[in-house]
């Protein structure tokens, strides 16, 4: 418990400094977060072919950058950089990290388990409400229960992401109302949470 | 139609005698048709004759029946038109009792008419001056403007534009979109949204532009929108973008981004590829920048939230610069009705001083090197003269830049080379206007400059000195006062420059005479 408490402060210390790298620590959890939903893909996130890419922290969120625009972007202060490439989400004060709606395109790209919902649900689930097996149209197979699943309309487009509540066999026999997938994440939050996704 | 002639005209002896006839004609016209249907051959000659006389006299019956009537309306109208001007105390009565809209706009309609026909319609007494405040008075109150704008209007345009940009003023301009070329086409994006229930049409003059002409859905929440395949975009924005023409790896900034329309469309062009600067100084509107860029999946952009007249100092070198300057809104008071009565000649002289610093700095951030040069674009949402021609005519003066074509061709009213008794540069005509009562688009300036180098000792592009014609004449004037001087050679006048510190070498004419061969020693050499 005391190690606990002692990481969570040394955390809020180095949170006020100008853009950084994530610490050790931070990349854990970071990284723990994104394999939930990427799995072994994130290796093609930290090593591409084109150019090196690179994660860095400012004011506790994450953001994904090439490290040619990364270099410019020192050009600017604290106080002045508001968002560089793209936000993957943020740190909270105690140290967790939640995953924003703003870096759907690469999720979906490297997306491990895959889940389809119907066009009578896809509303729903982009006012910010759970998927209900009604709602299900497909999903990938063998899909273990508390996996982070990109969620998809059934013309193939990402519409956010969430996690299972149950394994894929389970679902099959699961009664119309019972949730499927719990909501973590969709694109109507541009629209309602605009300034707390950003 | 008989009737009325009989009760309108004065004349009642020609109107009876013809109303007789008219009684009587029709029925032989018949019978001459009737008989004419047969065979014309079997009908007596002078019949015929006859007949054609008759039709002739019917034909100027006609005719003259159509000239009094419209010269009886016209004497009706004349009859309106012979009004006075009202005098302040029931102007005052008015402002105060409240208006009666329809006696208003039909004051306006008989005041603009007789302005267009002055020498005919004109009451004596009444100086032009006084009809078009009058004018200017009643369309405030009708349409509810503050003095400001009305007389910015009157000034740039004719009486009829003038009424007629008024009128457009009170209606929206159709909802216009910009497929996101990242994430798809604008075919595909056009297939969608008929699916969804979105009537959308191509825009011809873009290759991203959609407009909409009808919707069961609102058009900012379907899922290709949250999906980030479109942007809601008017289409004056997205001339600004065609303009500045951004190529993948370039480095560009825009210095007044927010909420994104441009911005991403610059990214757009871009492919992702180069990187984009999105700046914008107030705080609030950034987090709708910068949701916007990750909506529609733009990630090679910083989002900066600096003074753009700050901006030279972080950073400079860029490829292209786009600044959508904070102006007036007199293009835009459809979509925002408080400008009517909210600008006044004070903001509109602050805006103006904001606006050239920032066109300063715009050009200092660009790239002028020996062998590169940056470009500039400049636009506004406004229409008037001080916030766009002058802001260029400025930068034009203070630093090395040239106005080049935009691009957008011959799609837009050329710009002002001159305004009142300003003059501008000529090149000022590359620049392009945006009205709404011609185009059906938000009232619009786009300008493209191009930095120039003078490091190699290059000429700047010499600017016309505004000349008013009493200068002139007055410089005429001092030409001829001058005495001739009787002793020795005339000296040559040093050129006026304005830095005192250098001076000039007075040379004598003969000393100019032996230093360059005349033009005639110079052939006789030649032979």
């Amino acid at each position: 418990v005391s190690t606990q408490s002692t990481g969570v402060f040394c955390f809020f210390c180095v949170c006020v400094v100008l853009m950084r790298p994530l610490t050790d620590e931070e990349t854990k959890i970071f990284f723990k977060k994104l394999a939930k939903y990427v799995g072994r893909n994130i290796k093609f996130l930290i090593e591409r072919e084109d150019e090196p890419y690179v994660f860095r922290l400012q004011k506790s969120r994450v953001y994904y950058v090439s490290e040619a625009l990364m270099k410019i972007s020192v050009n600017f202060g604290r106080k002045e950089l508001l968002s560089l490439g793209v936000c993957f989400g943020k740190f909270t004060k105690t140290g967790k990290f939640y995953m924003h709606v703003t870096c759907l395109d690469y999720l979906a790209k490297y997306a491990t388990y895959k889940l389809w919902v119907k066009p009578s649900a896809e509303l729903s689930f982009l006012y910010g409400n759970h998927i209900l097996k009604a709602g299900l149209g497909r999903i990938t197979e063998n899909t273990p229960p508390n996996q982070g699943v990109i969620v998809y309309s059934m013309s193939d487009l990402p519409i956010g992401f969430g996690v299972t509540a149950h394994s894929t066999a389970d679902c099959r026999r699961l009664d119309p109302g019972a949730i499927v997938c719990l909501h973590q994440g969709d694109l109507g939050e541009y629209l309602r949470e605009e300034e707390k996704i950003v | 139609i008989n009737a009325e002639y009989g009760a309108m005209s004065n004349d009642n002896s020609l109107s009876d005698s013809s109303q007789d006839s008219d009684d009587e004609l029709p029925k032989q016209k018949k019978q001459l048709l009737e008989d004419g249907i047969s065979s014309d051959s079997e009908i007596d000659p002078l019949v015929t004759k006859s007949r054609k006389i008759e039709e002739k006299r019917l034909e100027n019956i006609e005719q003259s029946q159509f000239e009094v009537d419209a010269e009886q309306q016209q004497a009706a109208a004349d009859l309106r038109l012979d009004f006075e001007i009202p005098d302040a105390a029931v102007l005052q009565k008015e402002e105060e009792q409240g208006f009666d809209m329809t006696m208003l706009w039909a004051r306006i309609e008989d005041v603009s008419r007789i302005l267009s026909n002055f020498k005919n319609l004109r009451n004596p007494k009444h100086s032009r001056a006084e009809y078009v405040s009058l004018l200017q008075r009643d369309l405030r109150f009708y349409y509810g403007y503050n003095d400001f704008l009305i007389e910015k209007f009157f000034s740039m345009f004719s009486v009829e534009e003038a009424l007629a940009l008024l009128d457009a003023n009170e209606k929206s301009r159709p909802i216009t979109l910009r497929a996101n070329t990242l994430k798809t086409r604008r075919i595909d994006l056009i297939k969608a949204l008929t699916e969804r229930g979105v009537h959308v049409e191509p825009i011809p003059w873009t290759k991203v532009g959609l407009q909409v002409f009808s919707s069961r859905v609102p058009v900012g929440a379907t899922p290709e929108y949250l999906a980030g395949h479109y942007m809601l975009q008017s289409a004056s924005s997205m001339t600004a973008v065609i303009a500045l023409d951004p190529k993948p790896g370039e480095r560009i900034l825009d210095m007044a981004s927010a909420p994104g329309g441009k911005a991403t469309f610059i990214a757009q062009l871009m492919k992702n590829k180069g990187f984009l600067i999105a700046n914008d100084v107030n705080p609030k509107r950034i987090a709708a920048l910068t949701a916007n860029l990750h909506r529609l999946g733009v990630t090679n952009c910083i989002v900066s939230n600096l003074d753009g007249r700050k901006l030279p100092e972080r950073m400079k070198g860029f490829d292209r610069v786009l600044l959508d300057a904070p102006c007036s809104g007199s293009g835009i008071v459809s979509r925002d009705p408080q400008v009517k009565v909210k600008k006044s000649r004070q903001d509109l002289q602050s805006l103006s001083a904001i606006q050239k610093e920032l066109i300063l700095a715009a050009i200092d951030c660009t790239k002028s090197s020996k062998s590169k040069s940056g470009f500039i674009v400049y636009s506004t949402c406004s229409i008037l003269v001080e916030e766009n021609e002058d802001v260029i005519q400025y930068a034009l003066t203070k630093r090395n830049v040239k106005l080049v074509d935009t691009g957008l061709g011959d799609f837009g009213v050329k710009g002002y080379v001159h305004s009142g008794k300003r003059r501008f540069h000529p090149k000022m005509a590359l620049t392009r206007r945006y009205y709404p009562h011609v185009y059906n688009m938000d009232g619009f300036f786009v300008a493209k400059l191009q930095t120039v180098n003078t490091a190699k000792g290059e000429v700047k592009e010499s600017i016309p000195k505004p000349i008013s014609e009493s200068e002139d004449v007055s410089r005429k004037r001092i030409r001829e006062a001058k005495p001739k001087d009787p002793n020795g050679p005339k000296t040559k006048r040093p050129k006026m420059n304005s830095n005192p510190k250098v001076t000039v070498q007075l040379i004598t004419r003969s000393e100019l005479k032996n230093s360059k061969p005349s033009r005639k020693k110079l052939k006789k050499a030649k032979k």
